[in-house]
């Protein structure tokens, strides 16, 4: 039951990163038309840069200033290269993002280096948010913060005692995560650049024409997407890994997540990335293989089908390709995608 | 019926020289460098041909942008060595020479599968899903090792089966010559294949996908069939991979390669049919001669490829072409002196900025080598400030004049055109 | 494309029954009733936002109708994707130039006629081998006067040119119904007539149906006129009649009339 609940927020958390990604890359591309392939090249430099300035000076001005840094990487490369490209189409658009990561990924292991870094979480963040203790005896309770030792390991040997912690870190994440949502919802509905966006989204010659700096509209978008990255980057740099392959482990399955929910669609993108951070998470705990649940089910397996590399694979060896396997099947049965209107 | 009529079809003359002279190339180019390094980059050459030719079925001619065409070519790398030990054991009677034809065949079938699913949709969504399988492939490779062996991969002996007429494919010479007739041939069938009523239906389909409906055709027909062309000539490629290496392992279905297909087809040229030959020619020279010149020249490349796509999205192909309109009405000579001015500002700059990313590579990469490094000839100490600035300024310099000379150039250059253009209209009217 | 005995063949050229058309909530074609007899010319006019377009892209399969009919020689073309339309027989220009930009003007007639002669998706013939479909494009390019223009890119055509080889491209494929879709959008006076002259002749025979707003094109050109207001044909007659008709007037409040009547006063 345990498992089951600090599974799931785990794999909500996961989730809620991976749109915090997907949801700046929809908003690039509904309101530019252009995928950007750096978005997880904006992720890797947040989680560096916090990195660096944590060093300095702390996490927590880290968390605030190197999404701003990214925000402005982002800009610039908006007004100086990707509007230059803008008038040749999509494809050159997708190849400068493409060679934009190329570039990042090159430039972030000159000045920090081909392994990983230590991003440590701040202090407060590095235990558990709660522990559930579960007791044969006592049943099911919730500690804040980490359970004592003494809580956890019973003298008796009849009693089982079950702890699992939440790590804070993740907590964090999906605080932020949430937070941010809410903001960019606020923005989107209620202010009146939001208001130009969401026009400039679909009708970007029209909203020029009725005097807004749409240019200027794009590179902020561009920008502030990119902000949103850096920051989705301190974020997970710092609960899970900052190295140099990071941007290419989550970059994929952020395109995945964008087409899986339905290009344009950030309700789809919401959807989509809940449910592959949910699977995904629960997938790389369970041992699970195709073998061992035929023969749970009572069915003989000849030696050579029990020693079959395909049926032995467990769940959590096939965790890595879930998502490539939910692209292929929602092409199959469901091209627009989940919540996708936008057809290309 | 008129049996006096005389059909006259000329020869096209043109043609034959560019073929002949294509051929004789590939014959006469391992006479001329005879070293063993020449031999293997030549091999490899004629490999990257074929796949970056097949690539450009796609990109070039298609429109279609694809992230994952390394896993045809890999995929067919597989299935060649495998067919390979068969063939050394005795499983399997198929000549060696015909190993490549076997890896176009699998390259085919795997188009035809995983195509059907490709090419459902088009444009953005259509890269993101070539994405997709490409990473789901690549993952799949540490998870089978019976096909894909493992952290090690396959390996095999392409001396295996009987030699035929002496020729047994163990000396580099022997391979060459195979894979150079095979990218004749390839190159020779890819070419027709532009001039089929499939190949420019697949072209109308690049410039307009729609109008192509309206005309009687199905655009996802057009598309699905090319792509599985392309699989086949990609699975060539990668037979002759696994030809000449005796050995695939799992990064030929990678990320990593195919970017390199997309970068180098995209730097040559795609809108020429050429252009991905100059491309191939130059990702074989990166990857053999340049990484060995500087750490950084993944950084290069990448630059290199920015600016290619912001100042001349049409390759290298395109600038050839460009200057070959402007000799033909005779204009060259007036742009030499601005080429020659621009070519030595840039020249100064690239010098600066190399110096520059060089320390930079040298202090992270072989500080425990001490602070100087040779560069091109002189030396530069990265711990001394002298080193630095001098960097800075030559780079800042060679910005500078870049940017005087290139104003001018454009200015010519915009004179030269409006003059062609002229010309053009006057020859219109006669 | 098929011409069995005449006695066989259906009695209409395009039929539309009962067309309802919604685009969300608003609906745009609200029951139109048309049928046009084969070899007929008919212009359809109407006031701006009447639903011309659409219906034209509902006929040719661009959109799916939300409800109704619409048969092309017989035969409902319910769900039928362009290419299958296509295939029957029907074949459509667009308002806005939709060509093959980076090929030449040979080049995107021959492409037009491909289908039609039956090379289908063949990969192991060479087009210049193709003597049939290289002779059909010429015969085109001379009927569309572009064989000085012959091997120049679409894209560096002027825009009178890039009319001319729209319907070039609509009319290669040997196509019984023609849509064309304001084929004289923004040409001037002499152009148009020019124009006009063209479409009369390259239509011979054929069915044509056309998007006009200038009256003199469509009193000069059409054998019947269909009025579309506000997603109905309320009016489908022979030019006089339809100009004599007092729901017609109506619905045009007189500016657009005024220029029939001077249009007709020269005609």
């Amino acid at each position: 039951m345990e498992f089951f609940t600090i599974s799931m927020l785990n794999g909500l958390s996961y989730g809620l990163l991976l749109f915090m990604l997907s949801s700046g890359l929809t908003l690039i591309f509904s309101m530019m038309g252009v995928l950007n392939f750096a978005h997880a090249s904006f992720y890797m430099v947040g989680a560096y840069v916090a990195y660096s300035i944590a060093r300095l000076t702390g996490f927590w001005p880290g968390l605030v200033i190197a999404p701003l840094v990214v925000g402005a990487l982002g800009a610039l490369f908006e007004r100086y290269c990707l509007r230059r490209v803008h008038r040749f189409g999509h494809v050159p658009e997708l190849l400068i993002t493409f060679g934009l990561s190329y570039v990042i990924l090159e430039v972030v292991q000159l000045v920090w280096g081909r392994t990983a870094v230590e991003f440590q979480p701040p202090e407060v963040l590095r235990g558990p948010a709660f522990t559930l203790v579960d007791s044969s005896v006592d049943g099911l309770r919730i500690v804040f913060g980490a359970a004592p030792a003494a809580l956890c390991a019973s003298a008796d040997a009849a009693v089982r005692v079950v702890c699992s912690p939440f790590p804070a870190t993740r907590g964090f994440m999906m605080l932020v995560a949430l937070a941010m949502l809410l903001a960019l919802w606020l923005l989107l509905t209620r202010t009146r650049i939001g208001l130009v966006i969401q026009s400039a989204l679909t009708h970007p010659d029209m909203v020029e024409a009725l005097g807004h700096n749409v240019p200027r509209v794009f590179m902020l978008v561009f920008g502030a997407g990119a902000a949103l990255a850096g920051l989705a980057g301190v974020i997970g740099g710092s609960t899970f890994v900052t190295e140099p392959a990071m941007a290419a482990t989550v970059g994929s399955v952020i395109f995945v997540v964008v087409v899986v929910g339905g290009m344009g669609s950030l309700a789809g993108a919401f959807l989509a990335s809940l449910l592959i951070g949910v699977v995904q998470t629960f997938a790389v705990a369970l041992d699970y293989s195709l073998a061992g649940a035929l023969q749970g089910l009572g069915v003989a397996l000849s030696p050579a089908a029990a020693g079959n590399t395909l049926l032995k694979l467990t769940v959590s060896q096939v965790a890595p390709i879930l998502p490539y396997l939910f692209l292929v099947l929602i092409l199959i049965f469901r091209p627009k995608g989940l919540l996708g209107t936008r057809e290309d | 019926m008129a049996a006096n009529v005389y059909h006259f079809k000329p020869w096209n003359v043109g043609r034959v020289i560019v073929w002949g002279a294509f051929a004789l190339l590939l014959i006469v180019l391992p006479l001329l460098f005879r070293s063993n390094l020449a031999l293997t980059m030549l091999s490899q050459m004629g490999i990257a041909i074929v796949a970056c030719l097949s690539y450009n079925m796609l990109l070039g001619q298609g429109g279609m942008l694809s992230f994952g065409h390394a896993v045809y070519t890999g995929l067919a790398s597989f299935i060649a060595i495998h067919a390979l030990n068969r063939i050394g054991a005795g499983t399997l009677a198929l000549p060696v020479s015909l190993i490549p034809l076997l890896g176009g065949f699998a390259g085919l079938v795997f188009a035809v599968v995983l195509g059907f699913v490709t090419t459902k949709k088009s444009g953005t969504p259509f890269a993101m899903i070539t994405l997709g399988i490409g990473e789901l492939v690549f993952a799949m490779s540490l998870m089978v090792p019976e096909f894909f062996g493992g952290e090690a991969g396959v390996s095999g002996n392409r001396m295996a089966g009987k030699p035929v007429l002496g020729i047994s494919f163990g000396p580099q010479i022997q391979v060459y010559y195979l894979l150079a007739i095979y990218t004749f041939v390839c190159t020779a069938a890819m070419y027709a294949f532009t001039r089929t009523p499939l190949g420019r239906m697949l072209n109308a389909v690049r410039d307009n996908a729609e109008r192509v409906e309206f005309i009687g055709y199905s655009t996802q027909r057009v598309r699905y069939l090319a792509f599985i062309a392309a699989g086949f000539f990609a699975g060539i490629a990668g037979g002759m991979y696994a030809l000449n290496f005796e050995i695939a392992t799992a990064e030929v279905v990678g990320a990593g390669r195919s970017g390199a297909y997309l970068l180098f087809t995209f730097l040559g040229g795609a809108v020429f049919f050429f252009g991905p030959m100059i491309g191939a020619v130059l990702m074989v020279l990166a990857g053999v001669l340049l990484s060995e010149y500087t750490k950084a020249w993944l950084l290069y490349l990448g630059l290199i490829f920015l600016f290619m796509v912001m100042y001349a999205p049409g390759g290298i192909a395109s600038l050839i072409m460009m200057n070959l309109r402007v000799a033909a009405f005779g204009k060259l000579r007036r742009l030499w002196t601005s080429y020659l001015a621009l070519g030595g500002c840039v020249l100064v700059m690239l010098v600066g900025a190399a110096a520059l990313i060089e320390m930079i590579y040298h202090l992270q990469l072989d500080a425990a080598l001490g602070p100087t490094l040779s560069f091109m000839g002189a030396e530069l100490n990265a711990h001394r400030v002298d080193s630095w600035f001098g960097a800075v300024f030559v780079l800042l310099t060679g910005c500078g004049m870049f940017e005087l000379t290139r104003r001018h150039f454009a200015y010519e250059w915009g004179e030269v055109q409006r003059e062609i253009e002229k010309e053009i209209k006057r020859r219109e009217t006669l | 494309m098929s011409h069995d005995a005449a006695s066989a063949a259906p009695r209409y050229a395009v039929e539309l029954r009962d067309v309802r058309k919604s685009f969300g909530r608003t609906e745009i074609i609200r029951g139109a009733n048309l049928a046009v007899k084969a070899g007929e010319r008919v212009a359809i006019i109407g006031p701006n936002g009447a639903g011309k377009s659409t219906l034209f892209n509902l006929i040719s399969g661009r959109f799916g109708a939300s409800s109704g009919e619409i048969l092309v020689h017989g035969k409902s073309i319910g769900g039928l994707k362009p290419f299958e339309i296509n295939r029957l027989g029907l074949a459509r220009s667009f308002q806005v130039s939709n060509l093959f930009t980076r090929l030449s003007v040979f080049e995107n007639l021959r492409c037009a006629v491909l289908w039609s002669m039956g090379y289908r998706y063949a990969f192991w013939k060479f087009l210049a081998d193709a003597k049939d479909a290289n002779d059909r494009t010429d015969e085109v390019l001379r009927m569309i006067k572009l064989d000085k223009r012959r091997d120049v890119l679409a894209m560096n055509l002027t825009y009178a040119e890039q009319r001319a080889l729209e319907i070039g491209i609509t009319i290669a494929g040997g196509a019984e119904v023609i849509l064309l879709d304001e084929p004289t959008a923004g040409m001037s006076r002499s152009e148009t007539t020019r124009f006009v002259q063209l479409i009369r002749e390259v239509t011979e025979g054929k069915t044509l149906l056309t998007v006009e707003h200038d009256m003199g094109v469509v009193f000069g050109l059409a054998d019947r006129i269909a009025v579309l207001v506000y997603g109905e044909v309320i009016a489908f007659d022979a030019p006089e009649s339809v100009r004599a008709n007092a729901r017609v007037q109506e619905a045009y409040l007189g500016s657009v009339l005024a220029e029939a009547q001077a249009a007709g006063a020269h005609a």
